[in-house]
């Protein structure tokens, strides 16, 4: 029987992946007519990457770190620096010059998503020293503290011939083509969910569940502490990277704390805990960001204009709705579970029960269908 | 560099000083009773600022004031009442997840309500006028600020060792579950401590602000950060630690922006941070808790 | 005071003088003890009389004041007091200088201890198969990059193996998919001593493993403690406040009373010690 569903589980899985690459391909055609909506999923697609490296950190090994835009502005800033065409270099720092040592310095983009993510990972290593064995509430502060200095230390106007200040870094070069971006956002998550379901994985979450225990399973808490975050902020440093590729352009002002705080609530949305929940949660808020836009415009029914709808509305029921969202719904969306066939196949199966049981709640009609139970 | 020079550096440090310490006092506070991170006191910090801008603009500075200290208190009451209490049982990251949303939330309403363009402070006439002590030059508000700030720990320090309620709110940041089987009515006490932080709050923002002369929707968060590492440094939990937090917050920065290195002067704060919770995690004057296993 | 079975026997454990402070309270005062090869010793006391502590000083868990802890002939933890401590030392042994030897918990459940906590600490949202597989995870060969791209199917394959097996021995295998902190007590703290003993330990050591448990589920854990000694070649060490059980198994008994030890010997030598009975266990029923 086992055999039969995973079979079942693994062509349903085929197929997914065949529409999707299908749904691409149609973007990738018509990409002039549908570009709004193409930015909007490939942004959605870059935060899901930081989000789930966040949930790995966070939801699977139970520490709590605020400084992933630090990491995103190290992978982003490399990437920039490496990718940017050498001929526009002089007109990007056309302020201050720039520094010969990264003057010539130009290769592929995706080796320097590479060495974007080796960067985070390094700077995740030397912080992580200091920073893991603190409580959590001090780990949270002191990560959004190295947060704020590599920020301060990127907009320096000491290092202007190599950060440019200020000014930020433009004509970073984009991504060739959708299957880039998708891949590659794929790819990363992949790798984090074949990392989540192994050894280390199941070393990590022990390290969650009970610290104490898990040193007596032996299982030296700062090695893996250490190992969860520097791996963690590879992944946030090579979404950096492929945010400022997707931007093409980015200064110090893009890794503000307020990016950390985004990433934060999707993952919260989407449940801590879950990788699905944090890819579904980096489209609900990303694509919903977008929908809400509709509140920042002066609206006018039948010739009455609606009081409110002005811009910014939209930030303020978005945080309305997160705030709901963190008092009444915890758990987010998928809780800590990840998505199943067979999950989505029983949802799908109650939805005209649940509907059925909606109605009956606004109607008064529940009392009945108690007594009846009661008679069984 | 003079020494008037120096001397007049050494004042607006202490004025910048008193400024953070009062509202670092309002983290330590709540920190205590509830060991959570209230993210938003620094958005209702600059709260504090926009309705001193409305209401200087219909009422005289002598209604405005107490107006304004009022409407703050209150608003710290209702964050309270509606986005910490239902979480008190919840695991504490959900809590600092909370205040996070409540942060973004105040931030964003301000950016509806008020644009995101920076606002005209108003000025209390005689808070502006200069004074000459010695050599130094400053206005009212530059002196007066370390001073209300000392009167006010003093009332305050007064309030925490003399009063009931005082017994109260120490009892609940030792031992909370304790102190409810005691019969002390928690919600009292914790309702309590976060209208003395907003008071707080909101009297550190006018003295700020005066000096500022603009508020924008994002005011508050970075002073509102760096007053938590003030608390952090001086031992979250103690209000002395607090006070001299902030005081060592505001001249360290004062003395960088005097010596040219201005951009440094935010960074200045997470590095006194890292520096603390390196060296002693609880803080110069925090106590050392052990863990049972 | 050994058995004449016990002369042949190696010694396991040593504990050498250990005192444990905590600012001006000696938790542990100069305690010296032995467990040899094959044998079940009990630890026993009155509460708040340091028996747990001195469990977390063979496991590191904390860093002894002064003494040294010996396993399998190897000095796995040393200390001497340094610093403020040499002023304020309150023991009864006066500290020689010994070299320091310092090991994570980890480490020394690397070299062979393994133990159970006094309040049960299983990795409660994880399932029973995980909370097992978990402890292989020390011992096999291969590293993150290995694991992440499925390169180690071998030891994987091994590590699941022996977690099912275990499992079928303990009977606990009809729950594998059961969440660990769903089930019920008794099973719970068979969990927690399965899970020990898939770290293939030579010692095992067990805190209070009977707390909780009515008489026949006691008796049950006393069998199931002669057994598993028996099958896994161990060498038990444990804390007990369930004087059946620890009458019954025991080889050896120590008495530790306010950090100290009191008396030490057999079942029967302890029954009829009267500081042992004036202190802890009353007077006697005849049990």
């Amino acid at each position: 029987m086992k055999k039969i569903s995973s079979y079942k589980n693994k062509i349903l899985t085929l197929l997914a992946l065949l529409i999707f690459i299908g749904i691409i391909h149609f973007l990738e055609i018509n990409k002039s007519q549908y570009s709004y909506q193409i930015s909007i999923l490939e942004r959605s697609a870059i935060y899901a990457v930081v989000a789930v490296s966040m949930n790995l950190l966070t939801g699977f090994t139970g520490l709590f770190s605020l400084g992933q835009a630090g990491f995103m502005a190290i992978g982003a800033y490399v990437t920039a620096i490496l990718t940017i065409p050498v001929d526009k270099r002089a007109s990007v720092y056309y302020v201050n010059g720039i520094s010969p040592a990264i003057a010539d310095s130009n290769c592929p983009f995706w080796l320097a998503l590479i060495i974007a993510g080796l960067a985070a990972a390094a700077t995740a290593a030397l912080i992580g020293i200091p920073v893991l064995r603190l409580k959590s509430d001090y780990l949270a502060i002191a990560t959004l503290g190295f947060s704020e200095i590599i920020r301060a230390v990127i907009a320096a106007p000491q290092l202007d011939t190599i950060t440019n200040g200020s000014y930020g870094l433009k004509s970073i070069p984009g991504f060739p083509n959708l299957y880039v971006t998708f891949g590659l956002c794929a790819l990363c998550i992949f790798l984090m969910i074949l990392l989540i379901h192994s050894s280390y994985g199941r070393a990590f979450k022990a390290l969650r569940e009970d610290e104490t225990a898990a040193q007596a399973m032996g299982l030296n808490l700062f090695r893996y502490k250490e190992l969860s975050f520097v791996i963690s902020s590879f992944f946030t440093g090579v979404g950096g990277g492929l945010l400022a590729m997707f931007m093409r352009s980015i200064d110090s002002k893009t890794f503000s704390i307020s990016l950390t705080y985004d990433i934060l609530l999707i993952v919260v949305l989407g449940g801590i805990g879950s990788v699905t929940g944090s890819v579904l949660g980096s489209f609900l808020v990303t694509a919903g960001r977008e929908w809400l836009r509709f509140f920042d415009n002066p609206l006018s029914i039948g010739g009455v204009e609606i009081p409110l709808f002005r811009s910014g509305f939209r930030m303020v029921i978005f945080s309305i709705l997160l705030m709901a969202v963190v008092l009444f719904y915890r758990r987010g969306i998928m809780g800590s579970n990840e998505f199943t066939w067979d999950g989505l196949g029983r949802l799908i199966v109650s939805i005209p029960r649940r509907l059925a049981d909606s109605i009956r709640r606004v109607t008064g009609k529940k009392r009945k269908e108690h007594r009846h139970n009661d008679n069984e | 560099m003079s020494l008037t020079t120096f001397l007049q550096h050494c004042l607006t440090g202490i004025s910048l000083g008193g400024a953070y310490a009062l509202i670092a006092i309002g983290y330590t506070l709540v920190y205590g009773i509830l060991r959570l991170i209230n993210f938003a006191h620094g958005d209702i910090f600059m709260m504090a600022g926009y309705f001193m801008i409305f209401a200087m603009s219909s009422f005289p500075w002598f209604i405005a004031v107490p107006v304004v200290l009022l409407a703050t208190v209150l608003l710290g009451i209702v964050i309270e009442k509606v986005a910490y209490r239902p979480l008190r049982t919840a695991p504490r990251m959900s809590a600092m997840i909370s205040a996070i949303g409540v942060s973004y939330l105040l931030q964003n309403l301000a950016t509806y309500l008020f644009t995101a363009l920076p606002k005209g402070y108003p000025e209390i006439p005689f808070l502006k006028k200069i004074f000459r002590i010695g050599g130094l030059s400053a206005s009212l508000v530059t002196f007066l600020t370390p001073v209300l700030t000392l009167i006010i720990v003093y009332v305050l320090m007064v309030l925490i060792n003399k009063t009931k309620i005082g017994m109260a709110m120490r009892a609940v940041s030792r031992d909370y579950d304790t102190a409810a089987l005691m019969g002390i009515k928690i919600n009292h006490v914790i309702t309590f401590t976060f209208a003395v932080g907003s008071l707080l709050a909101a009297v550190g923002s006018l003295l700020y602000f005066t000096d500022r002369m603009t508020v924008f929707p994002f005011s508050g968060s970075l002073p509102g950060l760096k007053c938590f590492v003030a608390a952090v440094f001086g031992g979250i939990g103690s209000i002395p630690g607090a006070v001299i937090g902030g005081f060592i917050l505001g001249l360290g920065e004062t003395a960088l922006v005097a010596m040219g290195y201005s951009t440094f002067s935010d960074a200045f704060t997470f590095v006194l941070l890292i520096i603390i919770l390196l060296i002693k995690p609880t803080g110069l004057f925090g106590e050392k808790i052990t863990d049972k296993v | 005071m050994t058995t004449n079975k016990d002369n042949a026997a190696a010694n396991v454990l040593h504990m050498q003088d250990i005192t444990m402070q905590f600012g001006g309270v000696v938790a542990v005062n100069g305690l010296s003890l032995d467990v040899n090869e094959g044998e079940i010793v009990a630890l026993i006391g009155p509460n708040g009389a340091g028996k747990t502590t001195a469990f977390n000083c063979v496991t590191g868990i904390y860093e002894p004041t002064y003494g040294q802890v010996g396993f399998m002939g190897e000095t796995i933890l040393s200390n001497t007091p340094k610093g403020k401590m040499q002023k304020t030392y309150l023991g009864d042994t006066s500290p020689h200088p010994i070299p320091v030897v310092r090991n994570t918990p980890d480490v020394i459940t690397k070299k062979g201890i393994a133990r159970t906590f006094q309040n049960i600490r299983l990795f409660g949202q994880l399932s029973v198969f995980d909370n097992v597989l978990i402890a292989k995870h020390m011992r096999a060969r291969q590293n993150v990059f290995s694991a992440t791209l499925r390169l180690n199917h071998q030891e994987e394959a091994r590590m699941r193996g022996e977690t099912m097996a275990l499992l079928k021995e303990q009977k606990l295998d009809h729950l594998k998919d059961e969440i660990a902190s769903s089930l019920p007590y008794g099973l719970q703290r068979r969990l927690e001593i399965a899970r020990a003993l898939a770290t293939q330990p030579r010692l095992l050591l067990l805190d209070e493993p009977a707390a909780g448990m009515n008489p026949q589920e006691t008796q049950e854990l006393t069998d199931f403690i002669n057994e598993i000694r028996d099958s896994y070649h161990l060498t038990v060490f444990m804390i007990e406040h369930h004087m059946d059980l620890v009458m019954q198994i025991s080889d050896r008994i120590y008495v530790l009373d306010f950090g100290k030890l009191i008396a030490h010997g057999t079942p029967a030598e302890i029954q009829n010690n009267e500081r042992v009975i004036e202190a802890y266990l009353g007077v006697s029923d005849d049990a």
